[in-house]
């Protein structure tokens, strides 16, 4: 661990511009072996960019790279990786209808004359299973692996090339609470041998949990590098953001009022047709966060679909302000006056290659006020989006710039500024922060809560349970469709959440 | 050592969207010279008559906006599907139904007002291309049939539907050609200026342009089909009626396509032939890609094309240049453009080590 010989990867005084954006700015880094280096910061601070060059992908327009003391010059991936620097993407390049085994020797030279050397290929793989716990059947197609699994290849993959330099975007992005567990133990047990890690990550608690040194990154330069044995995660959120972040939200005290959403009896089945919800009940009142906790894949998904009108449900009633949602109709939905804010935000809540205004109209463009028989009322459609974006703060070059040259937490606002402005007295916020940085995090948070006082019922489904415990006044928990348990936010305890996070009924 | 790499460039000024269909063409021109002197032709002499044939002279100027009028249409007809992805490949089947209904209403109408015969003729062709492209959509919306599958094969359906007509009840009595009798007086385009073949249709397949000009750009319904094409998903969590969206653009863009068809039959042949069409709806595909989708683009487009066409007619008998050449010529086009296009996101740089 830290030892003080020379630097496996020095990389120094490294910028990178695309186009007008500056990514990296005269950024030195250097990673020791047998460590494991978290890269923290917002996204968009140029953590991905930095590594990206040191795996090749990128060439860098000013600054050097040294690995192992020998000046390099990365062209390609390829480059690199014949120098043992690994990087696995947060998205995993793998073929879905091959095996484990065909899609690790994929590229390397495993075969004798013309054909593929597959027994010595599974010896070697089996070896470095044996030797680091990664436990996989290697005939397994890749696509019937959960995400976890599949991450487990691609590290195999990467061991299997000899890398002993090891680049991680984001690992944990995808996995649940047992998986990072399984993830920790796998990276401790690689630095044990000699190889470094970089750990790319803007959760603040995991790289806590497991750097032994962290570089910390704002706005495409180095702000600041700390030993994680002597920093803490309140110091290291305020690098990140640049500034203080506020201590903890301030939440007025409701008495419970009128049930906006009642559920009553939901039974829905998953996309392959198995069960994700069983006779579910739930209420959700006014002035009130509902949060449900719950490892993914629960039913979450399902039920905000059903909520929106996306999927319709095997059997039950839901009500809304008292009257009977229509099941399957998104228009239906948007009716019944409810906020709908979907975990997926760029595939069904956005419309990515459409200007941020034409996203802002999406669900009235056809009402009486933006349009007279068929014709759009542009100047009413201008004033309206133009409010929005200022009420939202919502950065962009203007309304009718395209909506993916936002950044992911402006593509939120504009999510939430089309839900929230007709002043739903029901918002379903499903995964509402995931993927979003500590500052756009907090700007949310703050809306749920502005919300809550403004009198609506919202429903949080969220995997994050620091999230679900700051807003929430009830928490439930979700377990294989069904409600596990119940708690008040102000005093439930994260031991018994998590125990019926996992379906132990205490 | 040199290497190059494609990486992405600033978004280009607006001028960039009129001068680069402009190079594009250019570019199109220097490269067909390969083609006129692998054919043997004298270089100069081919460009000359190519567009002396098609612009040099009174009756053939107006010659080319008579080509240039079903090209419009089915390239108006392809954009406007492709816009909301409904990949209609069958303008040609369209197109096809169209001069088929128009027939059968022009011959038989003969007992109705002569004012109201050409507006049946003209509403009775969009409806049939219409209602033709809305079989392949229904079949998408409904039974998730793939529709550029669905739209194309419709077309060899069309084209034998039209054959067995042509041999069986439509023949004109009498006659052992597969053609049908000629329609009457009062179903005929009229011909706007004298001495040439300048018709209505003409007319109408500009009219047709700004009106899908208009829908694009101001209706809830343009704006509808946008959102289905780009992201049905999110339209549909939107609360867009995506099915609707669908259908009613089939039937638009089928309609189109029939109007080519009602234009060939009314105002040039008169009587419905198997050879009514030489492909004007596939080279719709093609020309709706060369204008980009859009509705002025696929204006100039189809300009473009019929100045080609019409062209490369003199060419050839002046200089022996096969008319063939029309064709690699529109080919090339495609593919300078796509190209151009590619380089209006993208640019090479070059590496020196």
């Amino acid at each position: 661990m830290g030892n003080n010989d020379q630097p496996v990867v020095r990389m120094s005084s490294i910028t990178k511009r695309f186009l007008d954006v500056t990514a990296n700015k005269d950024v030195s880094f250097d990673l020791y072996s047998g460590e494991i280096c978290a890269l923290l910061g917002e996204n968009g601070a140029g953590k991905t960019t930095l590594m990206n060059i040191l795996f090749g992908y990128y060439t860098c327009d000013a600054g050097e790279i040294f690995i192992r003391g020998e000046k390099v010059d990365l062209a390609a991936p390829k480059d690199a990786i014949s120098r043992g620097v690994g990087m696995i993407h947060q998205h995993f390049a793998l073929v879905p209808s091959q095996t484990v085994l065909e899609n690790i020797i994929v590229g390397t030279a495993s075969r004798r004359g013309i054909f593929l050397d597959l027994k010595s290929a599974r010896q070697a793989l089996l070896e470095l299973q044996e030797r680091f716990g990664l436990q996989i059947d290697p005939d397994a197609r890749v696509w019937t692996l959960s995400v976890g699994e599949q991450q487990k290849v691609e590290i195999l993959k990467a061991l299997y090339r000899d890398v002993d330099i090891l680049i991680m975007d984001e690992p944990t992005a995808v996995l649940a609470p047992a998986e990072t567990a399984d993830l920790f133990n796998t990276l401790q047990s690689l630095v044990k041998e000699g190889r470094s890690v970089v750990f790319i990550s803007h959760k603040l608690n995991e790289v806590m949990d497991i750097s032994d040194r962290i570089v910390v990154l704002r706005g495409g330069q180095l702000v600041a590098e700390r030993k994680t044995s002597e920093t803490n995660a309140r110091e290291l959120a305020n690098l990140m953001v640049g500034r203080e972040l506020l201590e903890s939200i301030e939440k007025k005290e409701f008495a419970p009022g009128e049930p906006v959403l009642n559920i009553k009896n939901l039974s829905v089945l998953n996309d392959k047709k198995l069960v994700a919800l069983t006779d579910l009940n739930l209420i959700v009142r006014q002035n009130e966060v509902l949060g449900m906790a719950g490892i993914s894949g629960n039913g979450q998904t399902e039920l905000a679909e059903v909520l929106f009108g996306m999927r319709s449900p095997t059997g039950g009633v839901i009500q809304i302000n008292d009257l009977p949602l229509n099941f399957g109709s998104p228009p239906a939905s948007i009716k019944s006056h409810m906020g709908r804010i979907p975990e997926d935000r760029i595939d069904t809540g956005l419309l990515m290659d459409l200007s941020v205004e034409e996203n802002l109209i999406l669900e009235n463009h056809s009402s009486a006020e933006f349009q007279f028989c068929g014709l759009m009322k542009s100047q009413k459609i201008h004033r309206f989006s133009d409010d929005l974006i200022k009420a939202y703060k919502i950065k962009t070059a203007s309304r009718d710039a395209v909506t993916k040259s936002l950044s992911g937490g402006n593509l939120q606002k504009v999510m939430l500024a089309r839900e929230l402005a007709g002043r739903p007295s029901l918002i379903i916020a499903s995964q509402p922060t995931r993927g979003l940085d500590v500052g756009a995090m907090e700007y949310i948070h703050q809306r749920i809560v502005k919300e809550r006082e403004r009198g609506a019922g919202i429903l949080l489904i969220s995997d994050d349970l620091d999230e679900i415990f700051a807003l929430s006044d009830r928490i439930v928990v979700l377990y294989e469709g069904k409600i596990m348990g119940e708690a008040p936010g102000a005093t439930a305890s994260r031991e018994q959440i998590g125990l019926w996070m996992s379906g132990v009924k205490a | 050592m040199i290497r190059f790499r494609i990486i992405k460039r600033k978004p280009l000024p607006g001028w960039a969207k009129i001068v680069i269909p402009i190079a594009a063409i250019l570019a199109t021109l220097i490269l067909s010279a390969i083609p006129i002197l692998l054919a043997g032709g004298h270089l100069w002499k081919s460009y000359f008559y190519l567009f002396h044939g098609a612009l040099g002279t009174r009756y053939n100027l107006l010659e080319t906006f008579v080509k240039a009028s079903p090209l419009l249409l089915t390239g108006l007809a392809v954009a406007f599907a492709f816009r909301a992805k409904f990949w209609n490949i069958g303008a040609e089947g369209q197109l096809l139904a169209g001069a088929l209904t128009a027939t059968v209403l022009g011959v038989n109408l003969g007992g109705i007002p002569p004012v109201l015969v050409l507006p049946i003729v003209i509403i009775g062709g969009f409806l049939a291309g219409g209602l033709w492209a809305s079989i392949p959509a229904l079949l998408k919306t409904k039974l998730k049939v793939d529709d550029v599958v669905s739209t194309l094969l419709l077309n060899y359906v069309m084209i034998h539907i039209m054959g067995a007509l042509l041999f069986g009840p439509l023949q004109q009595p009498g006659s052992s050609w597969p053609r049908s009798s000629a329609i009457i007086k009062a179903a005929c385009y009229p011909i706007l200026m004298p001495r040439s073949r300048f018709h209505m249709g003409i007319i109408i397949s500009f009219v047709a342009m700004l009106i899908i000009w208009f829908i694009n750009k101001k209706t809830t319904f343009g704006y509808q089909a946008r959102a289905v094409g780009f992201n049905i998903r999110a339209a549909h969590f939107g609360g867009i009626n995506t099915t609707s969206v669908i259908l009613w653009t089939a039937l638009i863009s089928g309609g189109l396509a029939g109007l080519a068809g009602v234009g060939e039959l009314c105002a040039l042949q008169y009587r419905l032939i198997m050879d009514i069409s030489p492909g004007y709806g596939y080279s719709g595909i093609v020309i709706a890609m060369l204008g980009n989708l859009h509705p002025v683009g696929v204006l100039f487009s189809s300009l473009f094309f019929s100045v080609i066409i019409v062209g490369a007619q003199t060419m050839s008998r002046m200089t022996g240049v096969p008319t063939y050449i029309a064709e690699v010529i529109q080919g090339m086009a495609l593919m300078v453009m796509l190209i151009f296009l590619l380089f209006t996101e993208f640019k090479i740089k070059v590496l020196r080590k």
